[in-house]
């Protein structure tokens, strides 16, 4: 077993021994969690840098748990206290900052390419905590090892992704992701945010959120932001409730044990209904749960063992 | 100055000339064209075994001054045009201060003439200060030079406006190019919308934005019975809305860049800020649409659409990147190789696009052509010569050209202008 | 890279006297079995592991649990590996605070894996005691470590390799010697 890869830029760059391997990896890590002594000293004297150009208190925590959890030490910058509201370049920001030696660079920016730009000059391992409307990798991964908790295999497994898919990067890393392990993929949501395009990656779409439930295994609700429907994406929230809202009513056309995914926060009552969310079904905290062990194995194995000549 | 341009073959679409002549220049004009000239006391140009052919001339190029010097500067945007074969350039309008005035286009005027190497021909805003709301002074801007007008990548958005300004070109006889973008249709955008672009993450520029506003100029023009050139024609709806209309006789012209001809949006998967444009490289299936219309001479000319950029400003991620492709060097060579020499289009066809074209649409009746008489504008091809295109040595200020280390095959040796050998340098 | 086997120096009957033997010191030294819990050290020291508990039950009928134990996350070499270390899971079901703990190896050589080993038994509660058991000690020890129960003691060369085979996951159950084939 060898993880090839110098950073994390997205799923489109690995391979399903990969994505194995980085599952595997998170089921041995989670048992630090349930320790006593939620520590192991793998990646002491390791820095991670936490670079949040966008707010986030859940991934960014996510990622510095798991970090502390490995022992390695982490400094987080984000938007607001930073340079860059000064008006410095992220390029700049980034150089500043490696003459600090960091090991490996977290990077969550509202442009897609930004990690892969920053890969291109800087020294560190890049991890992608989400570029733009791209990719998210890490949540992907911790989405696929819920879904191999519950439901063991993914062939043939019937995903159902709905929301806003245009604009999320958690539908694209998902739907590169299970693609490559065997799933089935629907797409569902209202045609200006479900662009026809979609079917060219290998999945089924649909604007019928009811048709695409039947058989379902795996309902992953997003999120949908109010703003898009001053952009005249959907004419108002109470429409797209009445279409898309995951609602027990909708939950019952699917498999009896399908469950019920979200990648946060939650809009109660909006894209999911709040009974739909606490239910037994749901596994929304559980997705929290394996972030940190994901995010542990996407360092260690990033970070572990000596710098070696990596494939990318 | 006397010129003998020696054993050359001529080629000349104006007149259907294709063969080996001399041409001798004086004053800064042809005065005589024939296959054997003797004369004496001056300098000689051995053009054996290449072609020479009218001056080529740019109608879209962005020179950066006054404004934005660090970008290029009118020096230096000639040095560039004269290296990439051409002897006129067409300066766009988008300077700061924008070109909305008589005064700046004078100010433009007088630096070429102390400093250009090639003609500089201003194009002046349509509206003050590119705002698309008020009509500038055109019958002043005319008289002070202006050989065109457009407000180029402040595309009027108010049909109203565009109306009136079409009328009152017309009334006029200039000529307005337009640069087709329905903003609410492109908003944000950063490259093409379509497959790439959701792949890829980044917000799209929808084809229907250049359609919608093509189809606006061409039905404005046709009811103000004025002319429209279309800037940069990129998808394959334009380019069958300017086909039709063409065949009902509306006096549309439409121009196309070589980068549009030959890259495709899927090229920017490693999010390279070099091939970030406006309009966006297009499909496969646009670009298919391209090579039809040139062929078919919906399209009309080549232009560079020459937008340098500072280095720093480029270096960054992509949404901050600014829109534009460096093309003066590189233009030529690229038609050259990825048309002329696969037989897409005639050699011919391939000068008609780059000169005589570009002379008779902005009414330069001494230029686009050799005959006696005409300027002495000139432009040396070496067909068989291999180039390997090389940023670090580009005389442009700007770097942003998509296509270092490309080799092609074909390249401008020579540029003649009034009798002057300005390139090599 | 191939290897040469230089020696079999236990077989199966040699391995099961020696466990035998083993058990009898283990309970002699542990009054209250009760307390005893055993660990082994990913891979081989598991089988070992639940060997000695299965001999403990037959003797002395008391049940004594066995977890299984992954050092990667603990080792000190970890910045020098070549490749790295698939990290396994470390499962432990009982509570180690208070108990005796028996851990367990194939092979006792430098000292460093069972420093790591006790640093985990650390991080997860506190051991009343640990005593530890190991089918060969090859000498070559870098670090104050000893075993309390030894199988065999092999003086080998630091070239040479260790390698016990156990029918769990290998054909027979065997401690060889072998070396590096000789660079061509």
């Amino acid at each position: 077993m060898e993880f090839k890869h110098r950073h994390l830029l997205g799923i489109q760059h690995l391979d399903v021994s990969d994505i194995v391997t980085i599952l595997d990896t998170a089921e041995s890590l989670a048992e630090i969690s349930k320790r006593e002594v939620k520590k192991v000293p793998t990646l002491r004297g390791k820095i991670i840098v936490n670079l949040f150009f966008e707010p986030s208190t859940r991934t960014r925590s996510s990622f510095e748990l798991a970090a502390k959890r490995l022992s390695a030490d982490i400094i987080n910058f984000s938007q607001q206290t930073s340079s860059v509201v000064k008006g410095e370049a992220l390029k700049d920001t980034v150089l500043n900052l490696e003459a600090m030696n960091p090991d490996a660079l977290i990077i969550r920016h509202s442009c897609s390419g930004a990690s892969y730009f920053v890969s291109t000059f800087c020294r560190s391992h890049v991890v992608n905590a989400g570029d733009g409307s791209h990719e998210h990798p890490t949540q992907a991964l911790l989405d696929a090892f819920t879904i191999r908790q519950q439901k063991k295999s993914f062939k043939n497994l019937k995903v159902v992704i709905v929301g806003d898919i245009l604009h999320s990067r958690v539908a694209r890393s998902n739907v590169f992701l299970l693609q490559k392990v065997g799933a089935q993929v629907t797409l569902v949501g209202p045609p200006p945010l479900l662009p026809v395009e979609f079917k060219n990656f290998g999945v089924e779409i649909s604007y019928d959120l009811d048709r695409a439930l039947e058989a379902a295994d795996v309902i992953m609700v997003l999120r949908i932001q109010k703003e898009r429907q001053k952009t005249n994406f959907f004419p108002s929230t109470r429409e797209y409730r009445s279409l898309y809202c995951l609602t027990e009513q909708r939950y019952r056309l699917a498999n009896k044990d399908a469950i019920i995914m979200h990648p946060g926060p939650i809009n109660r009552g909006v894209e999911i209904s709040s009974e739909m969310a606490d239910s037994v079904k749901s596994v929304i905290l559980k997705q929290v749960e394996n972030g940190i062990s994901i995010r542990m194995a996407v360092l260690y194995l990033l970070l572990g063992g000596k710098e070696r000549e990596t494939a990318d | 100055m006397r010129l003998l341009i020696k054993n050359g073959r001529v080629v000349d679409p104006s007149s259907g000339t294709d063969e080996t002549l001399d041409i001798l220049v004086e004053k800064g004009k042809i005065v005589d064209l024939k296959a054997k000239i003797e004369a004496e006391d001056l300098r000689v140009v051995d053009a054996s075994r290449l072609v020479v052919v009218p001056g080529f001339i740019d109608l879209h190029a962005h020179l950066r001054e006054p404004g934005q010097e660090d970008k290029e500067d009118i020096y230096t945007a000639s040095l560039a045009a004269a290296k990439g074969g051409f002897t006129s350039l067409c300066a766009m309008p988008n300077t700061n201060p924008a070109n909305d005035n008589r005064g700046v286009t004078e100010y433009i005027l007088s630096e070429a003439k102390k400093r250009a190497l090639v003609n500089i021909f201003p194009i002046a805003a349509i509206t003050k200060n590119l705002q698309g709301e008020e009509l500038t002074d055109m019958a002043d801007l005319v008289t002070a030079g202006a050989v065109a007008f457009s407000d180029d990548g402040r595309c009027i958005q108010s049909s109203q406006v565009m109306r009136r300004a079409l009328e009152y070109s017309n009334f006029l006889q200039t000529l307005i190019i337009d640069h087709c973008e329905d903003f609410s249709l492109s908003q944000e955008g950063l490259m093409h919308e379509g497959f790439s672009s959701h792949l890829f993450g980044l917000k799209g520029i929808p084809a229907s934005a250049e359609d919608v506003m093509v189809a606006r100029d061409i039905i404005l023009a046709e009811a103000a019975r004025a002319r429209v050139h279309i800037a940069h024609l990129s998808t394959r709806g334009a380019a069958y809305l300017v086909r039709e209309a063409k065949k009902r006789k509306i006096r549309v012209t439409a121009e196309v860049t070589p980068h549009h001809l030959i890259l495709a949006d899927s090229s920017l998967e490693n999010y390279d800020t070099n091939l970030k444009v406006n309009p966006p490289l297009r499909s496969q299936d646009d670009i298919k649409a391209l090579f039809e219309a040139v062929k078919d001479g919906v399209v009309d000319v080549f232009a560079t659409d020459h937008a340098p950029h500072t280095i720093e400003e480029k270096d960054v991620e992509f949404d901050r990147a600014p829109f534009g492709i460096d093309g003066l060097e590189t233009a030529v060579s690229l038609i050259l190789d990825k048309l002329v020499s696969k037989n897409i289009i005639s050699l011919s066809r391939f000068i008609e696009m780059f000169s005589t074209k570009p002379a008779q649409i902005l009414g330069l009746k001494d230029k686009g052509r050799i005959a006696a008489g005409a300027d002495a504008d000139l432009t040396i091809l070496n067909l068989h010569k291999e180039v390997v295109v090389d940023v670090a040595k580009f005389v442009s200020k700007s770097r942003n050209n998509p296509f270092h280390g490309w080799k092609l095959k074909g390249s401008p040796t020579m540029t003649i202008i009034a009798g002057n050998v300005v390139y090599p340098f | 890279m191939e290897e040469k086997i230089k020696a079999r120096v236990m077989d199966a009957g040699k391995i099961k006297r020696a466990l035998y033997r083993m058990t009898t010191e283990i309970l002699e030294r542990n009054r209250n079995l009760k307390n005893l819990v055993v660990i082994g050290i990913r891979t081989r020291g598991i089988y070992l592991g639940k060997r000695i508990s299965q001999l403990i039950k037959e003797f002395e009928k008391v049940d004594i649990p066995v977890g299984v134990l992954d050092i990667t996350l603990y080792r000190d070499d970890f910045a020098e590996l070549e490749t790295q270390h698939m990290v396994q899971k470390t499962e432990i079901d009982f509570p180690l605070s208070k108990k005796d703990v028996l851990l367990v190896d194939d092979v006792l050589f430098t000292g460093r894996t069972i420093r790591a080993a006790m640093d985990s038994l650390f991080d997860l509660g506190r051991p009343e005691s640990i005593q530890l058991l190991v089918l060969i000690d090859r000498g070559h020890r870098e670090l104050p470590i000893r075993a309390d129960y030894t199988g065999k003691v092999l003086p080998t060369s630091r070239r040479e390799v260790v390698q016990v085979r156990l029918t769990e996951v290998d054909e027979n159950d065997e401690v060889l010697i072998t070396e590096p084939a000789e660079l061509k």
